[in-house]
């Protein structure tokens, strides 16, 4: 479905992301772990076009995303949920919900769609018109889910969307990529909490400093690594 | 509870009422009350023109980080056009002059900043000024002959371009107060103006698009909002708003010059800056107020400061920046909130966490 193949991204001499290449099959749960500075974000930021690669290939369902805009992207089928959510603060949650649907032309149904998240989501309901900065975190992370969802991608991206949550709530937040799994929404999930992302993806890509892969494989396979650990932080063998 | 938003227009609207009632008790107690009326209400006609000055130039601020002074060359190719269909009776001038600056304005974004929309902030800046000036000589190259009729230093003086019509400038006394039907005038479309914008920005899809832009521009797009429809949309109610502002400004003036943009586009800037340009309803406020300071002032100087209006003016300016750096609205709306807040006595719980 997606595959990205020696990809790298620069900014100005430095590579963020350096040859880099996975791929995301249909229907998967694909982890992207790694440090901070290890270029997942900066992976995501390419593949919604936000920046473009120095190198390599991004094809997304058979077509390149290389050069296309972030709103052409989106409304191709890819969904970013971004770090620190980002939702409009200003703006109401019903209207931060609204704006998920911009890429859509099927507007009664995305209204029926923008009910039927608040009922899958009831704070947002309850919240309605408050505007999103008056939410707590979690909610917010609840809104910046349910507004990408509105965009009914066939590929969603999320990129740490646990960061600064109290546990409760990241637990809440994993509980809701499981249930977007069985439901069949294809993900690639980044994120720095490795042992609980590699527990819920189908496979799980660790980064390392310098923007290169350095293991890859099912929780299974990651397991036999060695000691894992050690290799996460960048001091084991490659595999 | 109260929303942030509702707040925010609490503060502008409180701030508008203090600023209008600050102004008739300034001038009432200097000039005595009928002329303070009457001051007040040229000020009132004056700054409204420079409040809506203001929202086009904070509109694009706020959507693409772009501080538009080719705005101004809007305001000078409106008064062109008026000159040229001045024949043509006063609905088909209007018509005609904010259609052509609309087109103006959307054929400047297409052009010149389309293709560096991504850039630096620098850049962007240099790039209206380019824009800015490049439009301006070209009104000085004499096309048309315009420049010849129009410059005093290379013809024969400046003229009236377009005519006041005597119907709407005639002023007619209202118990001891005069008013034309041009101030009038200018009060209905600005409050139109203003009114409709919030319409659009509160209630259409496209103003939901553009208040989501103007907050986070490149998550509007992550969305799936239209850059090339959102940031075009924006320069074509700049282009509407820049034609209303023409129409109004000419009428009173009846000047017609390459420059006449410059001083209207200057107070704009200037007062949307002390407005706080991050807020459309600020920039808005603040343009209002200069306005009517500059109006005021020049009304009540003595005849040999007059020439000196816009020295107080700027004077007045640096004093409401030391006092309130980020702009008037952002610092009422907090102590607004303050009030709210121990009024309502709003637990903490409720507060974001």
């Amino acid at each position: 479905m997606l595959r990205l193949t020696d990809v790298s991204v620069h900014y100005g001499r430095i590579a963020a992301v350096n040859h880099l290449s996975l791929e995301v099959n249909k229907e998967e749960l694909i982890g992207l772990v790694g440090h901070n500075g290890a270029g997942k974000s900066t992976t995501l930021w390419a593949i919604t076009g936000v920046l473009k690669p120095s190198s390599g290939q991004i094809d997304f369902e058979g077509r390149s995303l290389v050069g296309v805009s972030p709103d052409a992207i989106l409304r191709r089928g890819i969904a970013l949920v971004p770090e620190n959510r980002r939702i409009f603060g200003r703006l109401s949650v019903g209207e931060n919900l609204q704006i998920g649907t911009s890429g859509r032309r099927d507007r009664r149904a995305a209204h029926a769609d923008i009910k039927a998240m608040c009922e899958r989501f009831p704070v947002l309901g309850a919240y309605y018109d408050r505007p999103g900065s008056k939410l707590s975190g979690g909610e917010q992370q609840q809104l910046a889910i349910a507004r990408a969802l509105l965009a009914r991608p066939r590929l969603l991206l999320l990129d740490e969307p646990t960061l600064g949550l109290a546990p409760l709530i990241v637990d809440q937040v994993f509980e809701i990529l499981q249930e977007l799994k069985q439901e069949g929404v294809t993900i690639l999930l980044v994120e720095q909490n490795a042992a609980r992302t590699i527990e819920v993806a189908d496979r799980t890509y660790v980064m390392r400093s310098g923007g290169q892969i350095q293991f890859h494989g099912t929780a299974d396979e990651l397991s036999r690594i060695g000691d894992f650990e050690t290799a996460y932080i960048g001091l084991g063998e490659t595999a | 509870m109260i929303s942030g938003a509702e707040r925010r227009y609490a503060a502008v609207s409180g701030g508008l009422v203090g600023a209008v009632a600050l102004v008739i008790l300034v001038l009432a107690l200097i000039v005595g009350t009928a002329e303070g009326v009457q001051y007040t209400l040229d000020s009132l006609a004056y700054g409204s023109l420079f409040a809506v000055m203001a929202l086009g130039l904070a509109l694009l601020f706020n959507v693409m980080g772009l501080m538009n002074f080719a705005y101004g060359e809007l305001i000078m190719a409106g008064a062109y056009v008026m000159y040229f269909t001045r024949s043509w009776g006063w609905l088909g001038m209007m018509l005609m002059t904010i259609l052509i600056v609309t087109i103006l304005s959307l054929l400047m974004e297409l052009i010149a900043f389309r293709p560096v929309r991504n850039a630096s902030p620098a850049v962007l800046l240099v790039t209206s000024f380019a824009v800015s000036y490049a439009i301006q000589q070209l009104a000085w190259t004499d096309v048309f002959g315009l420049a010849h009729r129009f410059d005093s230093t290379i013809g024969t003086g400046i003229q009236k371009g377009v005519e006041p019509y005597p119907w709407l400038t005639t002023q007619f006394n209202v118990g001891g107060v005069l008013i034309s039907r041009l101030e009038i005038a200018t009060w209905i479309v600005t409050a139109v103006l203003l009114l409709g914008l919030t319409l659009l920005l509160k209630k259409t899809t496209l103003g939901i698009q553009l208040r989501a832009s103007t907050e986070d521009f490149r998550m509007a797009q992550l969305t799936g909002v239209r850059a090339n429809w959102v940031i075009a949309s924006a320069f074509a109610i700049t282009g509407v708003l820049a034609g209303a502002v023409s129409i109004l400004y000419i009428l009173r003036t009846g000047a017609v010059a390459p420059d006449i943009g410059q001083g209207p586009l200057f107070v704009a800037f200037v007062g949307g800056v002390i407005g706080g340009l991050g807020s459309l309803s600020g920039a808005a406020l603040g343009g209002f107020v200069l306005g009517a300071i500059i109006n005021a002032l020049s009304a009540t100087l003595p005849i040999t400061l007059k020439s000196h209006t816009q020295l107080f003016a700027f004077l007045i300016v640096i004093g409401i920046l030391v006092f309130v750096p980020n702009g008037l609205v952002s610092v009422r709306a907090s102590a607004f909130s303050r009030v709210w807040r121990r009024v309502r006595r709003i637990a903490p719980a409720e507060e974001p966490t």
